[in-house]
């Protein structure tokens, strides 16, 4: 089975469209960011988080009124399917000092209130108290930890490869974390520690997209010098896109899965994988190629200036080059 | 078959057994997250350490300078690092007599009146040692709780302690175990008990005298049966008898009205200064102070050496808990917790029950897709992912790591993203196939040709995983950990295992049809 024959598009033809409509994405949830901040999950805000299971099923609105008498922005929220009867109950971080007491003041208040209200019996399944400091510092290591990984792997494909492609990489890379953020965004996803995670994990997913391309580009390049680099870019994409699709739906069957079977701890992961797999496909198709073929053309002359590039820069000798 | 496909296949199937052996026999190693327990980050407050020195260290001053009769207006702590002293008429005196607060404070210039400060090295030293005194502290707690399998390490910033309990359900009490700073302190009463902060000052005029300490305690001695509801203060002196370092033991106990009380002993030590001082002052009052607070105060009857006990108001398990955290000995500073995150066994078993079936789930998806596409060369990556998956179970369990809720998220990441590199090296080998070269060399064209774009791939996906272990807390780290050991297992199993596959089926025949 073959899903194309000899595949021939013209996707370079389509690199404005395409960078229109990730713009077009992107430009969305900035704006949301915008207007309504990142907003932020209980590991980098801090606060109380309490999941509840009521021995028989209660509605919001009773948990809600039970917990009148806490001040502070509440949200009250049925977690899962309803027959689990599981709420969760989350307070804001109350104030900045570190006192060990006012740190679990919050959780204890929620069992006292729900105890008090003649609610039915539940028991406490899950208790997170972060407070400011962890979550000031998760929040710094986070951003440190995706910066850093993008400049290591910029740094690994530029000498691996060239400077253009690094950055057309790379440009991939961010494109796919700014259209996730933006889909978190559409979707009202809280930046969890989790999500991050799986930021993370799409930024080295996507840049193997693109390293497949990349690599076939090189090869391409010593076999045929004389064409333009956007031909030899877009014979690339199409012999590897095979490939990039197969593996775009292998990897998005078992992120599938997670998502379906795997419980509503790991949904905000999944989803931030499914979207990191599709963008990251996309981009790799119609962005990272774009990229590299405008940052090449710049110096000189195209075509001469890849080959001579090319033949330079080799890294490695392949038998194959010589057969075919 | 030829020789070295025997040799291939026989290291394949030792990696195998190997794996599956240590996954049977060393089993993994599950995170709170799957199995239940809390998770606490606390903070050493160091400053306490530097706050004991300075005080320590200004009352031996003030001992010295008033038995050298060296005069002073003013000498007082202006913070945790600092001190004062103002007024010194006799400054040649004077300098010999603190020459050994100069070996831990610098000392503004000037003359009469100076500024101590603490030197940083010093600084640097007690902080570290206070955390790492603390860490001792608890972990020794931690064992006595019966905890199986706790973890008590450093975490972060130097003065953050990490502390994983598995399986315990009352959280608050081991939360109180673990912070309770425990330091037992014996001191003379000088005047008391009073009813009210301000009656215990206008015993002194207003003016307490700087050895002299006010500490507030439970109403009623020892003994007096119940106790008065309330607190009462007692003016006690500054310099403790004996403190909980000259501790031997401490265990539960009945007080002479046979209700629970702790009883403990004193190292020989300890026992030497407190018969010493019981034994001058008979008929005084011994306050019996735990973090601050007297709990009772007898009337010294007679020399005491080396037994003593501890009795308020205790239940059972009050007892109980105070002799375990009195024989871990105090901790050096106060603890404050930054988080804690409790996780249900019910929830845990049931995040296992979810992870295993999106596992199934993901596989079985992934394995029909890859037999439909790719037929019976399908099968070969159908092998190389159930090869990778055994090897990272087993390597896991071998290497002590730990499986969290997000490793397995990393564990179904391997399925999906692990075949990516068979695809690659599948559908090279389908174009290198329409250039009619026979199966034989179309396969081994595949994979010479891919194998660099998958180290490329791999390293790639390699940066972003060791950073994410650098990132995050332990479920996070589990994730990083699994995705990191499915890439290396991957590159065997996608390029040494599957090859070796094609190898057998293939044989030496020069051309064969290739189900692909």
């Amino acid at each position: 089975m073959q899903i194309f024959h000899n595949p021939n598009y013209n996707f370079i033809r389509w690199r404005w469209h395409a960078i229109g409509l990730s713009a077009a994405i992107i430009i969305a949830g900035a704006a949301m960011i915008a207007t309504r901040g990142v907003p932020l999950g209980i590991d980098f805000s801090g606060g109380t988080l309490v999941r509840v299971q009521f021995d028989q099923q209660v509605s919001e609105d009773q948990v809600r009124k039970a917990l009148d008498s806490i001040p502070g922005d509440k949200v009250v929220q049925q977690f899962g399917p309803v027959s689990d009867r599981q709420i969760m109950i989350r307070l804001p971080q109350t104030n900045t000092t570190e006192q060990g007491i006012s740190l679990e003041q919050g959780s204890r208040q929620i069992e006292d209130a729900l105890t008090k209200a003649g609610l039915p019996k539940f028991q406490i399944v899950l208790r997170d108290i972060v407070g400011p400091v962890i979550g000031a510092d998760l929040q710094k290591k986070g951003i440190y930890a995706t910066l850093a990984s993008i400049i290591a792997i910029t740094i690994y494909i530029a000498v691996r490869f060239r400077p253009s492609f690094a950055i057309g990489a790379i440009a991939a890379t961010f494109h796919d974390i700014l259209v996730t953020m933006a889909f978190l965004q559409f979707f009202k996803y809280e930046l969890s520690l989790n999500i991050v995670a799986a930021i993370l994990t799409i930024t080295g997913y996507s840049v193997n997209d693109t390293i497949v391309i990349f690599d076939r580009v090189r090869e391409n390049m010593r076999n045929k010098r004389r064409e333009p680099l956007e031909q030899v870019v877009n014979t690339a994409v199409n012999q590897t896109l095979g490939r990039t699709i197969i593996t775009a739906g292998t990897a998005f069957l078992s992120v599938l899965a997670l998502y379906l079977f795997g419980g509503e701890a790991l949904r905000g992961f999944s989803f931030t994988m499914l979207v990191g797999i599709i963008s990251g496909t996309y981009s790799t198709i119609f962005i990272a190629s774009a990229i590299a073929i405008i940052l090449s053309k710049k110096p000189q002359n195209a075509s001469t200036a890849a080959a001579a590039d090319s033949a330079a820069r080799t890294p490695r000798k392949q038998k194959g080059a010589k057969a075919s | 078959m030829n020789q070295n496909v025997v040799w291939k296949l026989g290291l394949i199937v030792a990696v195998i057994a190997l794996s599956i052996f240590s996954f049977y026999y060393k089993g993994m190693n599950l995170g709170l997250d799957l199995k239940g327990g809390v998770h606490l980050v606390l903070r050493v407050q160091t400053d306490d350490a530097l706050r004991l020195e300075t005080e320590t260290t200004v009352e031996r001053l003030r001992d010295t300078l008033t038995r050298g009769s060296i005069q002073f207006s003013k000498l007082e702590m202006k913070d945790a690092k600092t001190f004062v002293i103002e007024g010194v008429t006799n400054d040649q005196g004077f300098r010999t007599a603190a020459v050994d607060a100069d070996a831990v404070y610098n000392r503004s210039s000037g003359v009469g009146s100076y500024t101590y400060s603490m030197k940083p090295n010093i600084e640097n030293q007690l902080r570290g040692e206070a955390v790492t005194q603390a860490l001792q502290t608890i972990e020794r707690r931690v064992n006595e709780l019966g905890v199986a399998e706790p973890i008590v390490a450093r975490q972060g910033a130097v003065d953050q302690i990490l502390v994983e309990l598995p399986g315990v359900s009352d959280v608050q009490r081991a939360k109180d175990i673990i912070r309770s700073t425990a330091l037992l302190e014996l001191k003379i009463v000088e005047q008391g008990p009073f009813g009210t902060e301000e009656a215990a000052k206008q015993a002194y005029n207003n003016n307490v005298p700087p050895d002299v300490l006010l500490l507030p305690g439970s109403g009623g001695d020892a003994g007096a049966g119940g106790g008065t509801p309330g607190t009462v203060f007692y003016a006690v002196r500054r310099a403790s008898v004996v403190s909980g370092r000259d501790l031997r033991n401490a265990r539960p106990s009945l007080d002479e009205n046979n209700l629970p009380a702790v009883g403990f002993s004193l190292n020989a030590d300890g026992a030497r200064k407190f018969g010493a001082a019981t034994e001058t002052n008979i008929g005084r009052q011994l306050a019996i102070v735990l973090d601050g607070r007297v709990f009772s105060a007898p009337v010294i009857q007679s020399r005491i050496s080396d037994e003593g006990r501890i009795s308020g108001s205790f239940t059972q398990q009050e007892a109980q808990d105070l002799s375990l955290v009195l024989r871990s000995g105090a901790l050096p500073a106060s603890l404050t917790y930054l988080e804690e995150r409790t996780v249900g066994p019910t929830l845990g078993a049931d995040s296992v029950r979810a992870g295993v079936a999106a596992s199934i789930g993901g596989l079985v998806l992934v394995v029909l897709f890859m037999i439909v596409y790719y037929k019976l060369t399908g099968l070969n990556a159908v092998i190389s992912i159930i090869v990778n998956l055994l090897i990272l179970l087993g390597l896991m369990a071998y290497l002590g790591f730990t499986m969290t809720l997000p490793g397995i998220a990393g564990f179904i990441l391997t399925i999906g993203m692990g075949v990516d590199s068979n695809v690659l090296i599948f559908e090279r080998i389908k174009e290198e196939l329409t250039g009619a070269r026979g199966a034989r060399a179309a396969v081994n064209a595949g994979f010479d040709r891919v194998w660099w774009t998958i180290v490329d791939t791999h390293v790639s996906s390699l940066i972003s995983a060791f950073l994410l272990l650098q990132f995050g807390t332990g479920p996070i780290r589990g994730f990083a950990v699994t995705l990191i050991i499915g890439l290396l297992a991957n590159v065997f199993t996608a390029v040494f295992v599957s090859r070796t596959v094609f190898e057998l089926v293939l044989g030496q025949r020069k051309t064969q049809a290739l189900s692909i």
